[in-house]
């Protein structure tokens, strides 16, 4: 463990080393990049290529079916076999997967890490709504929203749990062409202002293109 | 398969010896009725599960009173559990003697009578010890008139049961309906085939309905006194052979043609209130008074008995071996024994059961109870009763009930 | 800690089972020292084959229980194929659930209540139509053949089939499907039997199953309907066993062990039917042809449906309202007065047993809750999906017909002095309570989106804190719904309950139980009534509570 850590670059950003997962010995993806802080690593490939099974695994969810092998570093942590709550990441899907239970400020209060008073977390997330221009959506009930808030409020509440870099599966290919430019600007906008390491898995040449960071073709 | 039972087996014996091996060290004699004031303390305290057939709200209204009473005279707490057959408890009592439970059971007091008492006796699943007589109220019994508090079903009762409750086949009709009823066995015979589909018996082996068979028995008998013996001594296909033909002579004109019968007593009650049946028979000679009284029947409702004598038996409360409140039972038997108690149980406002007291031999006070009940209007006084037939000997319940099961039990 | 959960299931659950069985298989050869029996013997078996009329009770389980799934899964087949998706399918189908809370014995009495010769039916229209001032002497309930008991059988069976198949239909993706059979020109029956239903029934095909062995052996219902001579293989074994010699509980456990076999025949039986149906199905199919004019077979799933519903419904009244009636003379269309007193008098008697009719309820679906909930997470986290092999052992105790084992699990439950202990009585509720809950609940757990509980780690929480805080939440209702439906079934339990608590936890059951061998009608129907509300009350419970908590969200609505 110590041994590994001083080998490893002490880069910030978000760091695979020659990862390969297979399935019953078959290949499935494999990958060896570095993504620097403010940067975009796009995934493109078709549907099956592997490129989720990727996030799955850098996230922490890779079912037990599949096999692993490489290492995940982040800000030259070695993250590879942390649990998924403890490495940090910020996970976005097409599906804005709001707490359909929670109301749009309960779902930010989620994300943000414990401490202080209820009070000032109240304050803090309402604060943070209002510098993002949607203080107006704190009360509502997520399923109101139309798709681009929704997918607006995800971005919010991924911020708030302060991750060290960003994981986006196909984030923006339920939202229509008109939203979609806006929202993928304000995902990359805010990502960018953040410092955040990005890694993006498409199909969408679009998609890609506007990431303007390096391209890798799975599949 | 045979090996899952040896391992059973073994297990089964390797418990029940554990058990046993520590219970014989402290077997404990039951408790003595004949020192009652030391019985009355050690039962003080003590919870009874009294399991008995909970089918009838007055019996068990009777019996919550029994519990009231019992707690505030004796300290005794009483609590009815309630069976839809009797024969629960006994099964209960068996998986505790297989189990190896010979103490601390879950029963203490079974209402019984007739084969499920002879069965305990006969495994030894009652308290060996004579303890019903020597309760003190046993003396108020009669036991001089009626032989049926000595014999269960002609078996010895041996003191291992108490008696509670005597019972005698009563049959009962709508007089708004029925002008007179028919009260012999030929009539009876005469007016079925003339009435098709209003007359039907219990399908045995359900007590009312075996016990319906034995009282035609009795009637077409040439020498009752066969049936005093085991069946063994006598040649059962010849001696039951007029009661079929009596039987199938009626069978195509009863109710649903015989295709079905009643299940019990209680729901012959209720095909005579629905008008499906006209004539329909208890073993509890109030009930049909008890039953105009909780709008059951109509209030035109009367009594009658065969001419020939019915048959009679008494019912009993009994303690199992491993019974876990001896006393307590004991000391509800007696109260149950009680003129209070009998009074009150003969009451046709509370359940109309007959007593098992001698009212001759009792206090004044005592008697003055009983003479100031009411009979009903389709309650029979007791000279209209007539002879009381005696049970055959409990072997002969066995052929019987399978003889009619081929016979009209077994479908076509 | 949760990697043992689903052991510990299989574990409660199967545990008792075997050793149940192994007891009456012992019994059943002849082994029980406490009777006498000390050498293995094949003699109970052709005693309980020698009794007249065994062969025709054991044909009677089999027929009347095929028969009677057969027709429930006709009626519902049609009704969802001529009505699913549309207006009043919805409202209609909302039934299912309150009507499956109606307990066997109170369904089998209301049923009894209306249709024998005297009953409320004959009441309505006497003597007006019929002419009738007494009851024809019509053999209508113990019939001999046991149709009675089927009908018995299929009203209280169906609303469980359709309920079922109301949570596994929209995992079949339905409308799809059918719009694309009746875009290929299909009739829409014939369209949603051929593309939608096979889909449906592959996933309620255990509930079936379950369904045909319960009928097989139903005691309570078969006692109130069906045929007393003989009666049915399950109720002669319960004659037998409660027969006063007691050597007749070897031939009880010896007929158990042919019910078994009877069950297990008809088990078979029905797979074959499976096999043979699914050939015709795939032959007809193969001749495309549309069958467009299905007008008739709509409304025979509607009149179907709605015959049901309304008979349990009619019973239901008829048990209200004997139980306030006065004297009631055949034809009166109602009693000559009504005593409401009578429930105000009793209200002090149903007192306990309802008390811990709930108590034990509660207990059961709380604890089968618990471990189906910690199993499910396990299989969750672990990647494990619901069709995991081993959990289908949980059904073991729903396919094993109760009167085959409960006799030996309470020699087990004596042997180890549980007997007549409150967590013993819940423990044997759990082995039955469980497998329902388990039943209503995989399915919504695997349908949930996975991607919430990935959002919800990664934003930084714990398994623990996922499950309690998004997990529990989001499954509210199916969770609250699955834990009415266990605890409805924990209330109906008889003999569990009776044996196993050794009569010291009388519950509305065994009450009414009790009280109906008096056959008083006012009580039964007082009795029947409540044992039908408490359900009812969970149920509706669990309708309402997700509803309030959830009013103001949209997305939790459905």
């Amino acid at each position: 463990m110590t041994d590994t850590s001083t080998t490893v670059r002490a880069d910030r950003g978000l760091t695979l080393k020659q990862i390969d997962i297979r399935l019953k010995g078959e290949p499935v993806i494999a990958l060896d990049a570095h993504v620097a802080p403010g940067e975009v690593l796009t995934v493109m490939g078709p549907s099956g290529s592997g490129k989720s099974t990727l996030l799955n695994l850098i996230a922490g969810f890779l079912p037990d079916a599949f096999e692993a092998s490489g290492q995940i570093l982040l800000d030259g942590q070695d993250i590879t076999h942390l649990p998924p709550e403890r490495r940090r990441l910020g996970l976005l899907f097409q599906d804005a997967l709001l707490f359909p239970h929670l109301s749009v400020e309960s779902n930010l209060l989620y994300a943000l890490p414990p401490g202080g008073s209820r009070r000032a977390r109240c304050d803090k997330v309402r604060a943070f709504l209002d510098e993002m221009g949607m203080a107006e959506l704190g009360a509502r009930d997520p399923a109101t929203l139309s798709g681009g808030q929704k997918a607006r409020v995800a971005l919010l509440r991924v911020l708030l749990a302060e991750p060290h870099a960003l994981l986006l599966d196909e984030p923006f290919s339920r939202l229509d062409a008109e939203r979609r430019a806006a929202v993928r600007a304000f995902v990359f906008d805010c990502a960018r202002k953040r410092d955040l390491p990005v890694l993006l898995v498409t199909h969408d040449r679009d998609d890609a293109e506007a990431a303007g960071g390096a391209i890798t073709l799975a599949g | 398969m045979r090996r899952f039972a040896r391992a059973f087996a073994l297990a089964v014996s390797t418990f029940t010896a554990a058990v046993s091996g520590g219970s014989i060290a402290i077997a404990q004699s039951s408790p003595d009725p004949a020192d009652w004031p030391a019985l009355l303390e050690m039962a003080k305290g003590q919870t009874v599960y009294w399991h008995s057939w909970g089918g009838a709200t007055d019996i068990n209204d009777y019996i919550a009173w029994v519990g009231d009473e019992v707690a505030a005279r004796y300290g005794v707490t009483l609590n009815h559990v309630k069976l839809s057959d009797t024969a629960e408890a006994v099964s209960t009592v068996i998986a505790e003697k297989a189990a190896g439970r010979t103490e601390g059971g879950a029963v203490d007091l079974i209402w019984i009578n007739g084969e499920n008492f002879a069965s305990m006796k006969r495994q030894g699943l009652l308290i060996a010890d004579n303890w019903a007589e020597k309760l003190p109220n046993y003396a108020l019994a009669d036991t001089a008139n009626k032989p049926t508090l000595i014999y269960d079903f002609t078996v010895p009762v041996d003191g291992q049961e108490s008696p509670w409750g005597t019972a005698q086949l009563t049959f009962y009709y709508d007089s708004a309906v029925l002008d007179t009823p028919p009260t012999s066995l030929a009539s009876l015979a005469d007016w079925v085939k003339a009435n098709p589909g209003r007359f039907t018996y219990a399908a045995p082996p359900n007590f009312i309905g075996t016990t319906f068979l034995k009282q035609v028995l009795y009637g077409v008998i040439e020498d009752p006194e066969v049936l005093a013996g085991p069946v063994e001594d006598a040649d059962f296909e010849a001696v039951a052979a007029p009661l079929w033909a009596y039987l199938e002579d009626i069978n195509s004109h009863l109710w649903r043609s015989g295709r079905a019968y009643a299940a019990d007593t209680s729901e012959l009650k209720n095909l005579l209130a629905d008008g499906e049946i006209d004539i329909a028979m208890t073993f509890n000679p109030g009930e049909a008074s008890a039953a105009i009284r909780a709008d059951e029947l109509p209030g035109t409702v009367r009594s009658f008995v065969l001419d020939y004598g019915s048959m009679g038996n008494a019912h009993f409360v009994t303690i199992p071996f491993n019974a876990n409140a001896k006393a307590g039972a004991m000391v509800v038997a007696n109260f149950l024994l009680s003129p209070l108690a009998q009074s009150k149980k003969a009451d046709e406002t509370v359940w109309g059961d007959p007593t098992v007291l001698n009212l001759d031999a009792l206090d004044p006070e005592d008697r003055a109870l009983f003479d100031a009940l009411d009979r009903g209007p389709a309650t029979l006084s007791p000279d209209q009763f007539g002879e009381t037939l005696r049970e055959p000997d409990a072997s002969w319940t066995e052929p019987l009930e399978a003889g009619w099961m081929r016979r009209f039990g077994a479908g076509g | 800690m949760l990697r043992l959960a689903p052991p510990l299931t299989l574990t409660l659950l199967i545990g008792p089972v075997l050793a149940g069985l192994i007891g009456v298989l012992a019994l059943a050869f002849g082994y029980f020292p406490a009777l006498g029996g000390t050498a293995l013997s094949l003699d109970a078996f052709a005693e309980a084959m020698a009794a007249p009329g065994f062969a025709r009770s054991a044909w009677l389980g089999y027929w009347v229980g095929l028969a009677a799934t057969a027709i429930g899964l006709l009626v519902l087949a049609l009704f969802l194929a001529g009505w699913w998706g549309t207006r009043p399918f919805a409202p209609i189908a909302a039934l299912a659930s309150p009507l499956m809370a109606v307990p066997h014995a109170a369904t089998a009495f209301g049923l009894a209540f209306l249709i024998v010769p005297s009953g409320w039916l004959m009441r309505l229209i006497s003597p007006w139509a019929t002419g009738l001032d007494r009851p024809p002497d019509w053999l209508i309930v113990n019939d001999p053949a046991g149709w009675a008991l089927l009908a018995g059988l299929v009203i209280k069976e169906m609303p469980y089939l359709l309920l079922m198949a109301l949570a596994a239909i929209p995992q079949t993706a339905p409308a799809a499907r059918l719009n694309a059979a009746r875009a290929m020109g299909y009739g829409r029956v014939w369209g949603f039997l051929t593309a939608v239903f096979p889909g449906v029934y592959a996933q309620i095909r255990l509930p079936v199953y379950a369904v045909i062995a319960f009928s097989t052996s139903v005691v309570d219902m078969a006692l109130i309907l069906g045929p007393g001579t003989p009666p049915t293989l399950a109720v002669q074994i319960l004659r037998w066993h409660n027969d006063p010699d007691l050597d007749m509980r070897f031939v009880a456990a010896a007929a158990a062990v042919c019910q078994l076999g009877v069950t297990a025949a008809a088990l078979l039986t029905w797979w074959l039917g499976e096999k043979a149906v699914a050939w015709l199905g795939r032959k007809a199919i193969t001749m495309g042809r549309r069958y467009r004019r299905d007008s008739v077979f709509r409304v025979l799933g509607f009149s179907g449906f709605a015959v049901i519903a309304l008979t349990v419904l009619l019973g239901l009244i008829a048990l209200f309202v004997w139980s306030v009636a006065g004297f009631w003379r055949f034809p009166d269309a109602l009693p000559d007065r009504f005593d409401l007193m009578r429930w105000v008098e009793r209200a002090p008697l149903f007192a306990e047993p309802v008390f811990n009719a709930s108590l034990i309820g509660l207990a059961a679906a709380g604890g089968a809750m618990v471990l189906v909930l910690a199993s499910l997470e396990n299989g969750h986290r672990r990647g494990l999906t619901a069709s995991t092999r081993a959990l289908t052992l949980l059904y073991l105790p729903l396919i094993v017909p109760q009167i085959a084992f409960v006799f030996g699990l309470l020699i087990l439950a004596l042997w180890l002095g549980f007997a007549g202990q409150f967590w013993a009585v819940a423990l044997a509720h759990l082995v039955f309570v469980t497998p329902y809950v388990y039943l209503s609940l995989a399915d919504p757990y695997e349908a949930l989106d996975r991607r919430y509980f990935a959002v919800a780690r990664s934003l930084g929480k714990s398994p623990a804190r996922v499950f309690f805080t998004i997990r529990l939440p989001l499954m509210l209702r199916p969770v609250l719904t699955a834990f009415a439906i266990g605890f409805a079934i924990s209330i109906a339990q008889y003999l569990p309950t009776q044996l196993i608590g050794a009569g010291r936890w009388p519950t509305v059951t065994t009450e009414a139980v009790a009280l109906a061998a008096g056959n008083d009608r006012r009580v039964i129907g007082s009795l029947a009534l409540i044992q039908s509300l408490l359900p009812a009350i969970a149920l509706g419970l669990a309708a309402l509570v997700p509803a309030l908590l959830f009013r103001h969200r949209r997305g939790m609505q459905h």
